[in-house]
């Protein structure tokens, strides 16, 4: 292996939030006692730059660097942009919601800006070790931000189950690419690929897809992986669930195309059969166990599992259209879950966490416009045209039965419908039962008010013009 | 007038402009409210008027298209256009929302901006749901359709609201998600979304079944058909008197206008093979549910039972086609004279059951309650209202002078060249409707006056007046004129006929 000199700019978004992780570090020390508002700020323009950064090195190039670890291409731009916005959007909901219970400390941004960094690793990792390196640094921060409030016990218990299988799923991916490894004879995936497409990887490389796959479903949380989720997404604070649900889902996209499809896409019949079954569970459980839900938080976090099975057929059927409608897929999900645990923050005050779905009960008498917001979202998620969440629905089963798997386009409308109550209930709360009570005024400040807003404003516009955003994600596969 | 516009956009978009509009309006300055909603349906009527002006008849061809890429990545179109069916549903549309803003005026004080939004938002749905040429661009109408009604009936609906209206949302949604399926599944054979190119692609049977029956899911729900139609009684029932106007007017015509949109020219052969099945459905729609219609206790939903008996001659009036045919191959006119037959009582029912239901508005306005035993000798305080109630019964009976009449008729008399016992069953209709309309009228209207709070009812303001006079000219009209309809209609029908019967 000679040694070449690295093409650095190439990786300027990774440098750039890694030099800021270091000054927020350092600027926290010193402006502590103003809410860490510094950190904050800086924080959020870090984030802004690195999309713009991202968009601007790598959207439309095609180019490899650092021995072969590190590519950088148009789908790695939209991972990259998509995560930073994502995240950014996270901060800003969940900054109120960590002031209000004395939370709000320098740290949370900072650790969020490490889990950034390590998200942007992932979307362009070339090589397995990059690919485990940016994972773990994610998964790592995580782990942080859910037990942020030290206090608070259903918060550790959340972080102890979080780490503890998401420390065995590490181990399974890793176990899995040592197998990878021992049939390729390679860390890099272009080496992989070639292997895979001789077929010379025999056995050893379908053990290695089995246990990946684990070890990325588990990241995902799909069925029969998924247990982490509801009891993280309940114990954590909001700001975390929030932050959780949005930008590592995108990135779990990364995780996913750059092994399987980047590494071993020649395969794919292998693990084709194993995503189907991880579909189809996630969407059966997900959608079931979501009708019995009371507490709002762990409703999101089944609904998120039947997102993953949709999202996961988009893999199934494979292809550009099938990786394009994951992608579409993740992006939107992550701009409708931001909202949905938005309305949740907003909702909470100091001492209410407002995740019972009674909560939301007699929001359209309390404030219309935020009941709307909640309308648009639930109807986005059930797959409602005039929503952004029809297109992502609508891509997949595209994908799928252009696969000519019509039945699994069938099962999944099934349990679309089947997911469509729960929704519903949601909005009976909201807009059918009258507020029994005098109602407490929204709390929120006028910053996150807007945000919300111009969240559902983007889901109804997305829902009107889909076509830019699924055109970029064609074009992040090179269609 | 309005030559060289885009005018179904404008039909399409600006309703849904004025429903912003008055959301934004908010909630303290409700006659605001009720003013823009007011103007908006009048200026979107007026500008509806300039299709039937500006119709070329004479031509099956669609007109007023408008062609715009939409989602370009996968070649779907904005494309928008009409024909002799679809024009007369939308200009139904545009004259049943007017008269729901205006019928709302006073009876809604809850959240009227949110109330007065949900229609002309919905208005702006509908008439994109039968303007669409793309299939994916109906799909998006097709079901966004569904968050207004669903608002409208949990909203201001009545004490078993919620029920209803998740019943309502969910049964529909369930129908149309395969027909999604379907339309994706039509693109991968034809190679474009466009509906128009889907027909005649000579899919092998097997094929054509599965996909007869994803649309049979969805447009049998929305027509509604037996035994597919429980929700429409509660919906009705539940929901407030717009809601129900909109929902027996327009929405179910969505169904049948499905029929004759995508399942008659997509899957002829489908069609053919099972149009035992589709007369074996309406014809129990036409009798069974006439029969339930009878025992019902409560107004709406008596109607409502009604508004699925005649649909089934909608349904049936649109499948008999088959037999008639191969009765007598030379016999196409009695065939085209069925399609024509069940598209007349489509736009008939339209003006009939919206009429009825607003007349039970009326009532239900000033005694708060539904059930037929509560009244008696509403004459005797309210003639002239009376007078309107009666009319419109006996246009729902099929009398003849009615728009009522002439569908049910043309049905019947095309039936009779298929076999002389669908016609007969079909014809037990005018008894049984008869029967159930009548009868409700008789203890409702007729009679002593049953108790004190009949004996305080008050005659109908001029707004009721104007509302209901101007549906008894719209009966009476297409009841002895059709004929400016009918030929509006007939290449479309025609043209639609050679695509679907093969005649050797």
């Amino acid at each position: 292996m000679t040694f070449e000199m690295p093409d650095f700019s190439l990786a300027l978004p990774e440098i750039w939030v890694m030099f800021m992780a270091c000054v927020v570090l350092v600027v926290d020390l010193f402006a502590r006692g103003r809410e860490s508002a510094p950190a904050f700020y800086l924080t959020q323009a870090t984030l802004l730059i690195a999309a713009w950064l991202a968009l601007d090195t790598q959207w439309g190039i095609e180019a490899v660097t650092f021995n072969g670890t590190y590519v950088a291409d148009s789908l790695a731009a939209v991972l990259k942009v998509t995560v930073c916005l994502l995240a950014f959007v996270s901060f800003a909901y969940g900054r109120d919601y960590l002031r209000q219970r004395d939370l709000l400390r320098g740290e949370f941004f900072l650790i969020g800006l490490i889990s950034v960094l390590g998200m942007l690793v992932m979307a362009s990792a070339h090589n397995m070790l990059s690919l485990y390196l940016g994972l773990e640094l994610l998964s790592l921060s995580l782990y942080a931000m859910v037990a942020f409030d030290r206090d608070s016990r259903s918060g550790s218990e959340a972080a102890m189950k979080y780490f503890v299988l998401g420390a065995l799923s590490s181990g399974m991916l890793l176990y899995g690419m040592s197998m990878i490894y021992g049939g390729s004879a390679s860390l890099d995936f272009a080496k992989i690929a070639q292997v895979a497409a001789n077929g010379n990887g025999g056995l050893l490389l379908g053990f290695g897809i089995a246990f990946s796959i684990v070890g990325v479903a588990f990241k995902f949380g799909a069925v029969p992986f998924h247990m982490w989720i509801p009891d993280v997404y309940e114990g954590a604070p909001t700001a975390t669930t929030l932050f959780v649900s949005t930008a590592p889902k995108v990135a779990a996209v990364a995780l996913f195309v750059r092994l399987l499809v980047d590494g071993l896409g020649a395969l794919a019949p292998e693990w084709h059969v194993m995503a189907a079954i991880l579909a189809v569970g996630s969407l059966a459980v997900g959608n079931l166990f979501a009708l019995v839900q009371t507490n709002i938080k762990r409703l999101l976090g089944y609904s998120t599992i039947s997102h993953i099975g949709f999202l996961f057929l988009g893999f199934v059927a494979a292809g550009p259209d099938g990786y394009t409608a994951a992608l579409f897929y993740a992006i939107t999900y992550g701009i409708m879950a931001a909202g949905a645990f938005g309305m949740v923050i907003l909702l909470s005050r100091r001492g209410f966490e407002a995740d019972r779905i009674e909560d939301m009960k007699g929001l359209n008498e309390r404030h219309s416009g935020f009941a709307f917001v909640m309308l648009v979202l639930m109807f986005s998620m059930t797959g409602i045209p005039g929503t952004v969440g029809f297109y992502a629905k609508w891509l997949v089963l595209k994908a799928v039965i252009d696969a000519g798997m019509v039945w699994l386009a069938v099962v999944a409308v099934i349990f679309a419908v089947i997911g469509a109550f729960y929704y519903l209930r949601v909005l009976k709360m909201v807009y059918f039962d009258r507020l029994e009570e005098d109602a407490v005024p929204l709390q929120a400040p006028a910053g996150m008010r807007y945000i919300l807003a111009a969240n559902g404003a983007l889901i109804v516009i997305l829902g009107l013009f889909p076509d830019s955003l699924i055109a970029v994600c064609r074009a992040a596969f090179g269609g | 007038m309005f030559e060289g516009w885009p005018v179904l956009s404008l039909l399409i978009w600006l309703p849904i402009l004025g429903g912003v509009l008055v959301l934004l309006s908010g909630e303290r300055a409700p006659e605001r409210a009720r003013w823009i909603s007011l103007v908006t349906s009048v200026v979107v009527f007026v500008i509806s008027l300039s299709l039937w002006t500006g119709f070329e008849s004479g031509t099956a061809a669609m007109q007023f298209v408008e062609q715009a890429p939409w989602i370009t990545t996968f070649d779907v179109q904005y494309h928008l256009g009409v024909d002799g069916i679809s024009m007369p549903l939308i200009l139904l549309t545009t004259f049943a929302t007017v008269l729901v803003v205006a019928a709302g005026w006073e009876v809604i004080q809850y959240k009227v901006s949110q109330y007065m939004a949900a229609f002309l938002i919905m208005e702006g749905i509908m008439i994109g749901v039968f303007s669409a040429l793309d299939a994916i661009l109906f799909y998006v109408f097709f079901e966004a359709m569904l968050i207004p009604m669903f608002l409208v009936i949990g909203i201001w609906g009545g004490a078993n609201r919620i029920y209803a209206t998740l019943k309502f949302f969910l049964y529909t949604f369930l129908g149309s998600v395969l027909m999604l399926v379907a339309l994706i599944y039509l693109r991968y054979q034809a190679g474009t979304f466009e509906i128009t190119e889907m027909y005649g692609l000579g899919l092998p049977l097997a094929t054509q079944v599965l996909i007869f029956f994803a649309f049979l899911g969805a447009f049998a729900v929305k027509v509604p058909m037996w035994p597919v139609h429980t929700w429409l009684p509660d919906a009705h029932v539940e929901a407030p008197t717009g809601g129900s106007v909109i929902l027996a007017a327009i929405m179910l015509k969505i169904g049948g206008y499905g029929f004759l949109r995508f399942s008659l020219p997509i899957a002829p052969d489908a069609s053919l093979n099972l149009d035992w099945l589709m007369i074996a459905l309406s014809l129990i729609a036409v009798v069974y549910v006439g029969l339930v219609a009878m025992v019902q206790e409560d107004m709406k939903k008596l109607i409502a039972y009604s508004s699925i008996a005649h649909m089934g001659f909608v349904t049936l009036g649109f499948f008999i086609i088959f037999r008639v045919v191969a009765a007598d191959a030379a016999n196409q006119s009695s065939a085209i004279m069925a399609l024509e037959g069940g598209t007349v009582q489509m736009i008939s029912h339209g003006f009939v059951s919206a009429a009825l239901f607003l007349c039970v508005g009326v009532l239900y306005d000033r005694m708060h309650t539904r059930k037929i035993n509560a009244y008696g000798g509403v004459a005797n305080r309210m003639p002239i209202f009376a007078g309107f109630f009666v009319l419109f019964a006996m246009a729902n009976a099929g009398l003849p002078g009615t728009s009522g009449f002439v569908g049910e008729f043309m049905v019947i008399l095309a039936s009779f060249h298929a076999d002389f016992w669908y016609a007969a069953i079909a014809a037990l209709t005018l008894i049984l409707g008869a029967a159930y309309t009548l009868w409700m009228i008789k203890r409702v209207v007729y009679g002593e006056v049953a108790n004190e709070e009949v004996a305080e009812l008050q005659e109908i303001s001029r707004r009721e007046f104007a509302i209901l006079g101007v549906l008894a000219i719209a009966v009476l009209l297409l009841g002895v004129w059709p004929a400016p309809l009918i030929n509006v209609m007939e290449p479309s029908l025609t043209h639609l006929f050679s695509q679907v019967v093969v005649t050797p």
